[in-house]
């Protein structure tokens, strides 16, 4: 009772920090880019208009407010570049979650197999590539990729290709980069989840009649969703926003919604479109991340 | 799968044998046959060529210490280990090379190993969904193993929604669904609270009596084995010490180890030294001369150990003896009272015998006022008759 007594005030405080750091962070920021996406661009300093100045007193004040408008909003639904983008975002981060779920799935099976003193180097070779800068990889996957590559020296080093392949600037070159860059993400939570299960259950559905296959469907696969719903979530997301790794490595046909993004701002310094498309492509990332958050919830609920 | 009995309460279960039917007569061919089984773990030998034979229809107790191999025994007749040396015939037919998914053995593991993704419908469900049973069967099957162990209005609850004991029948109902040829229990009670594991021992038996079902049951409380096995296998150390009936493990231990392993003992060295008419005398070290009746199978060597439990221990205060008492080949020992257990139904004693040896005696307490005891410090003789002795090896 007396140490409740002691750490109840600090804690108090210290449950407040997160949505402290949200509000600064997080909220505050969202809110200039949520007035900004409302704003109209203008060649100024800064290149937009209205702008509030606290100093002018209530009636500017009101008056910037009805300047605002639904715009840019508008310009995002109706032009296609925008509406492209966003479905080839999204058609990028479903295609790579997927191939990092395959890719993903059979290594973390297989460290949460490995005996105990070798699933810490496992771990250790998965995460090993962090060491080295992300941009520095990303370049070596250029070296790899170009046309007197590495990739192509070894492939008619073996007969395999008669000329050299092109893959620089395509897409194949893209989701290479991101299926290396994100595996790691959704390697370690279904290893999380894969190296907690009781294998006692295994062998309960193998003395029920279940061959392995059948054990692996009924009983690991089902076990290990929350993994799987971990490991999407943590790629699906960022991949949707991925800048570099297209811009690095993709052609330049199509853009991801990152690029346009970047395109916005710094180029065409359309600031206020730029935020709009950014609180929309925020929209479009909250939405699968409720949904996981009730399947969570279900599941949680479902086990009480 | 064979036909369903439309009758749910008093499911006729049709394993080998028939419900209800006696232990066989040990000339019949058992129904499981382990020949000279070893297996190694790295350098440690978990089981050292055992050997053993069930019969059908037998509920029986493989009882050891922690690490002596029991555990690994069961896991090889389920088919999760595979014996280095050795055959396991079930039913005549070596099942060695049968997987564990094949095999008409059935296991209920000792956390009970229950999906926890499945409702307790589906937990049971499992092994028939294998077997292909048809969904009219299986809901058949399923509504009378739900009433054989009384988990009625249960059925859509997750494995985390249930009170451990419920836990434990729907793992007995999950093993028993299939209707095994053999059912393997691995520490099924060790998971309950006393009480509980009381009246499941009950439980487990009746099922096991009513359904003419193989049981062969892993523990390492004996009082379980002794309550609910025909026979009992004690194991140490990778080997079997003595297959027996509770009674004989308990009043005819084979050695010395079975003897202070199953139940309290007092042990007394000697050597032997007159053998007359149905009598040994032993010459012990603490206990003096030693009368004892000759054991069915003579020991080959000496020196032996005498062994006398503690309630054939009695204890009375000294005095004269009369000459008819005398007469009879009654060992007493005197000493003085050192220590009173006080057990509520019972009392053990220990009784410093002059000798500076601990002799533990265990008396019922009949009366309810103690008019009579016998305290610390009181003077006694402790006497016990040639009959309670066992004379074993050293």
């Amino acid at each position: 009772m007396s140490t409740r007594r002691i750490f109840a005030q600090p804690a108090r405080y210290a449950a407040i920090a997160p949505y402290l750091w949200m509000v600064l962070f997080f909220l505050v920021p969202f809110g200039f880019v949520l007035k900004i996406s409302l704003s109209q661009t203008a060649i100024a300093q800064p290149p937009y208009v209205p702008v509030f100045d606290f100093a002018e007193g209530w009636a500017a004040i009101n008056a910037a407010f009805a300047q605002l408008s639904m715009d840019n909003f508008r310009l995002l639904v109706s032009d296609n570049l925008y509406l492209s983008s966003y479905l080839r975002s999204l058609i990028v981060a479903v295609a790579s979650t997927l191939i990092l779920l395959l890719i993903g799935y059979p290594i973390a099976y297989g460290m949460a197999r490995l005996p105990q003193r070798w699933q810490a180097i496992a771990m250790m070779l998965v995460i090993v590539p962090f060491w080295t800068s992300f941009l520095i990889r990303i370049y070596a996957w250029i070296n790899i990729l170009q046309h007197d590559g590495l990739l192509n020296t070894v492939l008619l080093a073996l007969h395999l290709v008669s000329a050299p392949v092109v893959w620089l600037s395509t897409d194949t070159a893209m989701y290479i980069g991101i299926v290396y860059s994100y595996l790691p993400f959704m390697i370690l939570p279904l290893y999380a989840t894969l190296s907690k299960m009781d294998p006692a259950l295994l062998e309960a559905a193998s003395d029920l009649g279940a061959s392995p296959q059948q054990a692996f469907w009924l009983v690991t696969f089902p076990l290990s969703l929350p993994g799987v719903g971990a490991g999407a979530l943590l790629c699906f997301i960022p991949i949707v926003g991925e800048f570099v790794i297209p811009d690095l490595l993709a052609g330049s046909g199509s853009m991801m919604i990152g690029q346009t993004l970047w395109l916005e701002f710094f180029t065409n310094k359309d600031w206020p479109v730029a935020a709009a498309a950014a609180v929309a492509l925020l929209v479009l990332l909250v939405l699968p991340l409720l949904l996981y958050d009730r399947l969570q919830r279900r599941t949680l609920e479902g086990g009480r | 799968m064979t036909e369903r009995s439309p009758d749910i309460d008093t499911p006729k279960i049709d394993a080998v044998a028939a419900p209800a039917k006696p232990v066989p007569p040990a000339e019949e061919i058992p129904l499981l046959r382990i020949q000279g089984v070893s297996k190694t773990f790295g350098s440690f030998p978990a089981v050292d060529r055992l050997s053993l034979d069930i019969r059908a229809g037998e509920f029986f107790a493989l009882l050891g210490p922690s690490g002596c191999g029991k555990t690994t025994l069961l896991r090889m007749l389920a088919g999760f280990e595979t014996p280095d040396e050795g055959r396991i015939l079930l039913g005549g037919r070596d099942i060695a090379p049968v997987l564990p998914h094949e095999r008409p053995v059935n296991m209920m593991f000792q956390n009970y190993a229950l999906f926890p993704h499945l409702s307790v419908r589906d937990n049971i469900a499992f092994g028939l969904k294998r077997a292909g049973m048809a969904r009219a069967a299986i809901d058949t099957r399923l509504a009378e193993m739900v009433a054989l162990v009384k988990l009625e209005g249960m059925e859509k609850r997750k494995p985390d929604q249930l009170s451990g004991g419920q836990r434990q029948r729907v793992a007995l109902a999950r093993s028993l669904a299939r209707r095994p040829k053999v059912l393997l229990l691995d520490e099924p009670l060790a998971a309950l609270d006393k009480k509980l594991r009381e009246s499941t021992q009950q439980e487990l038996m009746e099922l096991q009596r009513r359904l003419g079902m193989t049981f062969i049951v892993v523990t390492h409380d004996q009082e379980e084995a002794m309550t609910m096995a025909n026979r009992i296998g004690v194991m140490n150390a990778g080997r079997l010490e003595q297959v027996a009936t509770p009674r004989d493990l308990y009043e005819a231990p084979a050695s010395r180890w079975v003897a202070e392993f199953v139940g309290d003992v007092n042990l007394f060295d000697g050597e032997v030294t007159s053998h007359e008419h149905h009598r040994l005398t032993i010459a012990t070290r603490d206990g003096g001369a030693i009368v004892v009746a000759v054991p069915r199978q003579l020991v080959a060597k000496s020196p032996v150990s005498v062994a006398v439990r503690p309630e054939k221990v009695r204890l009375s205060r000294p005095g004269p003896v009369s000459d008819a008492a005398n007469a009879q080949p009654i060992n007493r020992l005197e000493g003085v009272v050192t220590d009173v257990g006080y057990l509520g139904g019972s009392s053990v004693y220990k009784v410093k015998l002059d000798s500076g040896a601990v002799v533990r005696s265990s008396m019922a307490n009949t009366a309810r006022l103690d008019i009579d005891t016998l305290g610390a410090g009181q003077r006694v003789v402790a006497w016990f008759t040639p009959d309670d002795c066992v004379v074993l090896e050293q």
